[in-house]
Formats: structure tokens, C-alpha cells, sequence
């Protein structure tokens, strides 16, 4: 990491532990150059390389690449692959996102139990996730690509509405859905910016610059990871990585997104 | 049918479909609600204070989702708010007004509820999230309205303080379905600090009047 990009890191900690000295519009512009700035050198691409390499690298009971894994354009196809993901996959009969489909390569491809291939799904100080590393790759290979989800398969379109379905269920003490705070244009809780996920142009921002790396984690976070810290915020209980519901919700926020260029590993606050 | 008028009514189609979309009226499909409140129990795990029993949904929960995103009918809103006005609580003792200073930290507290907290507090109502409320507070959020000058301009009367109360306690009592959580209804504040955040917006002497 170099000197001039650490020093932007510390200028947008300080941005966030001292909001109050700050008028908003001038924290929120901040932000928004330092983000620029780091957007030349983003870190997500330490992931990035990791994840190539373990890509190509052989493990597993079956001591097997993942090069022959199938992201829905044909095995070894990764170019693109992420933009039209979530789908249905034919030799699973099942809607995937990217994460439980490497779930899925990593058990019928290098013979790993379903435990050992959802193991660490997401990394700590003491621990890189080999998940995030993967997704940080493949999702870069699809950059610039324009986000193309298809519903036409009955198990998506059902996906999808099950996904729309659990965007505005309410519960738990707050009453709180992902629509309470991403329901509406142009609405903050402080000074966060909440983008309106149910509209075309909101959900374009907020998901395709998923993953992104977060600097205030220093850790390159997944759309997983994205969609169980919002459902702690809102009082719920845990979502479980790559669970039935992350899939739906998944769907319903990709296929929003539709027609937007893809633009991630993004860099984050 | 050449092909230039073909492709103008798979226009028109495309259109007239997206615009249904668009439209959707009635509640969500009860066959796609029961499918996802059956996904959602198998999606989650208990965690700390956060148990799966936070997905048992009540009736005012239940039609606010169904609803969501759409045009709900004004008679469903109107059983929504006569309901949750009929669970008020009043204070025992009658009063209704504490310490704003105290009320003050319970507005400017986030933690609480979340499975990464500790079950035994603090847990606050994180009202600087949705309001503005002091002026000196400039780190607020806008999906509530401004509470800024809140009694000064309905007067300190206790009307002002009945409907602050009950606003606190079950805010659907008056809005069907609004985002702000029903602080005392739900259990997240105690008597004590509905109390106390009242005074926040009702005492004369607190910054949210000044
Ligand atoms: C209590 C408020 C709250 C709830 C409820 C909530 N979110 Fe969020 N969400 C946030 C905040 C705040 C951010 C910005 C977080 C940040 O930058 O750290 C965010 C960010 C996001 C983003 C990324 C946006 C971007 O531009 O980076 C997505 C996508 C998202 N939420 C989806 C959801 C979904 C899906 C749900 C329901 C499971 C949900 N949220 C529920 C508060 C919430
Ligand atoms: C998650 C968002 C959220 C939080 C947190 C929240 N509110 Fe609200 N509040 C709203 C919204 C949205 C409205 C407007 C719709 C309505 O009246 O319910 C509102 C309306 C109000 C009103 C009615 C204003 C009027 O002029 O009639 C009062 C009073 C109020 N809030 C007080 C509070 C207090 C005090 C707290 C903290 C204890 C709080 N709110 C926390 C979202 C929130």
C-alpha cells in the first residue's frame, strides 16, 4: 500500500469519527474524491490475484483445479460469467449466485465436503477467506460488462418474486425490511446514503459495485457479506452463507440492476 | 404481418407488460408470501440476543409486507392504526415527561438489538438516524421528518405531550406501515426512556426547542 493512499485512508477515518465537525455536503464530496483517488490503486486487487491463483490451483479429495467449473457460459468460461448471474443451472435443477455455485464446484469438482467448501466464507485480521478471494477475482472478469440477468427460466422468475417477496417482510423489534431504509430516493440515516434499491437507478449503484473492498474493515467484502450485515441491522436473526433466501434476495437486486455496466471490486468506506 | 409492424407490436406488448408491472395493485401473491416466510425459516440461525422467533411476524407486520412497495387500500390502513392505537400504554403514574438530558443520550444511541450487541445494553432509539432534532447535531438522517422546534410550534400543552407519547410508544397508531419502529409497543425502550425521549420533544428548556 503505498504512503499517499494510506494517508487518504486516514483523512476518510477521520471523515467518519468526526462528522459532527464537518458540514454534510463537504464530508459526503470528501468521501467521494478519496474514493477517486484510491480508485487507481484499489486493494481489492491483492484479492483479486489470490483468487486467480487459487482458480488454477489444485486441491481437494480430488486433487482438481476449478478450471473446469461451469459459472453458466460453459466450464472454464469466466469472462462475463458474474453479469448474468444469479441463474438457473441445469445440473443442479437449482438458482445459483456465484458463491453457492463455487460451493457447489469445490465439492463436485475437487470432492470437498459441502462443510469444508463453505468454510470461512468471509475473511478476518487472522484469517483470509479463500470465498472472497475467488468471488473478488471472477467478478472483475466481468467489469465493464453489461449486467444481464434472465428471468426466463420459471425457477428465476420465481426466484425472483420470493426475493421481492422477502425485501419487504417486516419483522423483528424494529419492524424494520430492507425497504425501510432502501425503499425511498434520495434518503440518509445519518449522513449514509441509502440508495433506493427498488428503483432501476438506485439498484444499479448499489449492487453492481459489489464486492467492494471497505476500508474501515480492510477486507474485500462479498455481496453475502453485503446482504448479512444489512439483515443484522435490521434485528434479524443470521443469514446463513449462500442460504435459500440470499439467493432470492440476490436475484430480485441483480435483475433490478439489469442494463447497468458491472463495476466491481469496488473501494468502500 | 411484415416485419417492421411485427416488431411494433412486440413493442407495444413489451410496454403494456412492463406497465402492469409498474401498476401492481393487489396485496403479494399469498402462495409467494407462504413460500417466502417457509424460505426465510430455513435461511436464518439464531445468534446471540437475535432469535428466529424475530421472524414470527404480527398482523400490523404481516399486511405492512404484503402491501409493501404498493398502494395499500385505506380501509386496511384504517384497521392497521385503529389496532396499534388501541395498545398504547400509559404510565402508570400518569407522567409522561422525564429528563430530556437523559432523553438526549437515548436519541443519539444506535446500539441495541443487533445479535453483535450485548443483551444487556445499551439499547437506544437512534432517533438522529431518521430526524433531525438539536441543531448543534448536524450528523442526522431524513427518513422522518425534522423535529426540530417540535413543541415550540404545537405548543407546550398536553396535548403536545399525549401525542409525543404515543407517537414514541406505537408510531402505526397514526400512520399505517410509517418506518419508524413502535419503540415502547415492540419493547425496545422501557417506560423510563419513552419518558425520557418525550422530554427530548416537549420540554421547553431542551436543545430541540431552542
Ligand atoms: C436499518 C437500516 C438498514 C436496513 C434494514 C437494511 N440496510 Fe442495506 N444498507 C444500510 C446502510 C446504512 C448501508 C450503507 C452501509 C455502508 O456504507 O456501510 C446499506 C447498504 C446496502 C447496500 C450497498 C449499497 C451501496 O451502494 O454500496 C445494499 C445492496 C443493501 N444495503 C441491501 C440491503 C438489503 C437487501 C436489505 C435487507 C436484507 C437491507 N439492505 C437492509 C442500512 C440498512
Ligand atoms: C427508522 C426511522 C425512524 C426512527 C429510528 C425514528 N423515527 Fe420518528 N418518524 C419516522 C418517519 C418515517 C416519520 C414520518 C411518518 C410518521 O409520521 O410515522 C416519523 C415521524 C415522527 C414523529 C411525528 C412527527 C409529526 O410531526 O407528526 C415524531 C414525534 C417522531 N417521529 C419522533 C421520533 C423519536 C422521538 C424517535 C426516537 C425515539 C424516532 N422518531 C425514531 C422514522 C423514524
Amino acid at each position: 500500500m503505498t504512503s499517499t493512499m494510506r494517508a487518504a485512508i486516514a483523512a476518510i477515518a477521520f471523515a467518519i469519527a468526526a462528522p459532527a465537525a464537518l458540514a454534510q455536503g463537504s464530508t459526503e464530496k470528501g468521501i467521494e474524491a478519496y474514493r477517486q483517488a484510491l480508485q487507481d490503486g484499489n486493494p481489492a486487487e491483492l484479492w483479486e490475484a489470490r483468487g486467480e491463483d487459487l482458480w488454477k490451483k489444485r486441491t481437494g479429495p480430488k486433487n482438481a483445479s476449478l478450471e473446469k467449473c461451469d459459472l453458466g457460459l460453459g466450464p472454464g468460461v469466466v469472462k462475463g460469467a458474474y453479469a448474468q448471474m444469479p441463474r438457473h443451472f441445469a445440473d443442479a435443477d437449482r438458482v445459483m449466485d456465484l458463491e453457492t455455485r463455487l460451493v457447489w464446484c469445490r465439492v463436485n469438482l475437487q470432492g470437498m465436503s459441502e462443510a469444508d467448501a463453505k468454510r470461512g466464507p468471509f475473511g478476518g485480521p487472522d484469517r483470509k477467506s479463500d470465498i472472497e478471494a475467488l468471488v473478488a477475482w471472477i467478478t472483475s472478469e466481468s467489469k465493464g460488462v453489461t449486467m444481464a440477468v434472465s428471468l426466463d427460466h420459471p425457477k428465476m422468475r420465481e426466484n425472483f418474486e420470493l426475493g421481492k417477496a422477502i425485501f419487504f417482510f417486516r419483522g423483528g423489534p424494529h419492524d424494520f425490511a430492507c425497504a425501510t431504509c432502501h425503499g425511498e430516493d434520495g434518503k440518509r440515516i445519518r449522513l449514509q446514503d441509502l440508495p433506493n434499491l427498488t428503483a432501476k437507478s438506485g439498484a444499479q449503484k448499489g449492487y453492481t459495485t459489489w464486492p467492494a473492498y471497505r476500508v474501515s474493515q480492510g477486507e474485500l467484502r462479498t455481496f453475502q457479506w453485503r446482504l448479512n450485515d444489512c439483515f443484522r441491522q435490521q434485528r434479524f436473526p443470521e443469514l446463513e452463507f449462500g442460504s435459500p433466501a440470499s439467493i432470492a434476495l440476490t436475484t430480485f437486486l441483480a435483475y433490478n440492476a439489469n442494463g447497468a455496466a458491472f463495476a466491481a471490486p469496488a473501494i468502500k468506506r | 404481418m411484415n416485419r417492421q409492424m411485427m416488431i411494433g407490436l412486440a413493442g407495444t406488448v413489451a410496454i403494456v407488460v412492463a406497465g402492469c408491472a409498474a401498476m401492481q395493485t393487489g396485496p403479494t401473491d399469498p402462495a409467494i408470501e407462504a413460500k417466502a416466510v417457509e424460505m426465510m425459516k430455513t435461511s436464518f440461525k439464531d445468534k446471540g440476543q437475535a432469535k428466529l422467533a424475530r421472524l414470527n411476524q404480527d398482523e400490523t407486520q404481516h399486511l405492512c409486507s404484503v402491501w409493501g412497495g404498493k398502494e395499500m387500500p385505506k380501509d386496511v390502513a384504517e384497521k392497521i392504526e385503529r389496532a396499534n392505537l388501541a395498545l398504547i400504554k400509559w404510565p402508570a403514574d400518569g407522567k409522561l415527561v422525564g429528563d430530556w438530558k437523559q432523553g438526549e443520550k437515548i436519541a443519539q444511541e444506535g446500539r441495541g438489538m443487533q445479535y453483535s450487541d450485548s443483551p444487556t445494553g445499551p439499547v437506544g432509539a437512534n432517533c438522529y438516524a431518521c430526524h433531525q432534532l438539536s441543531k448543534q447535531e448536524v450528523s442526522y438522517g431524513t427518513m422522518g421528518p425534522s423535529l426540530h422546534n417540535f413543541a415550540k410550534i404545537r405548543g407546550y400543552t398536553e396535548e403536545t405531550r399525549r401525542y409525543a407519547w404515543s407517537k414514541v410508544w406505537n408510531a402505526q397508531a397514526f400512520s399505517a406501515c410509517t418506518n419508524m419502529p413502535r419503540f415502547g409497543h415492540n419493547g425496545i425502550l422501557s417506560e423510563q426512556q419513552v419518558r425520557d425521549v418525550v422530554a427530548l420533544l416537549v420540554d421547553p428548556a431542551s436543545p430541540v426547542n431552542q
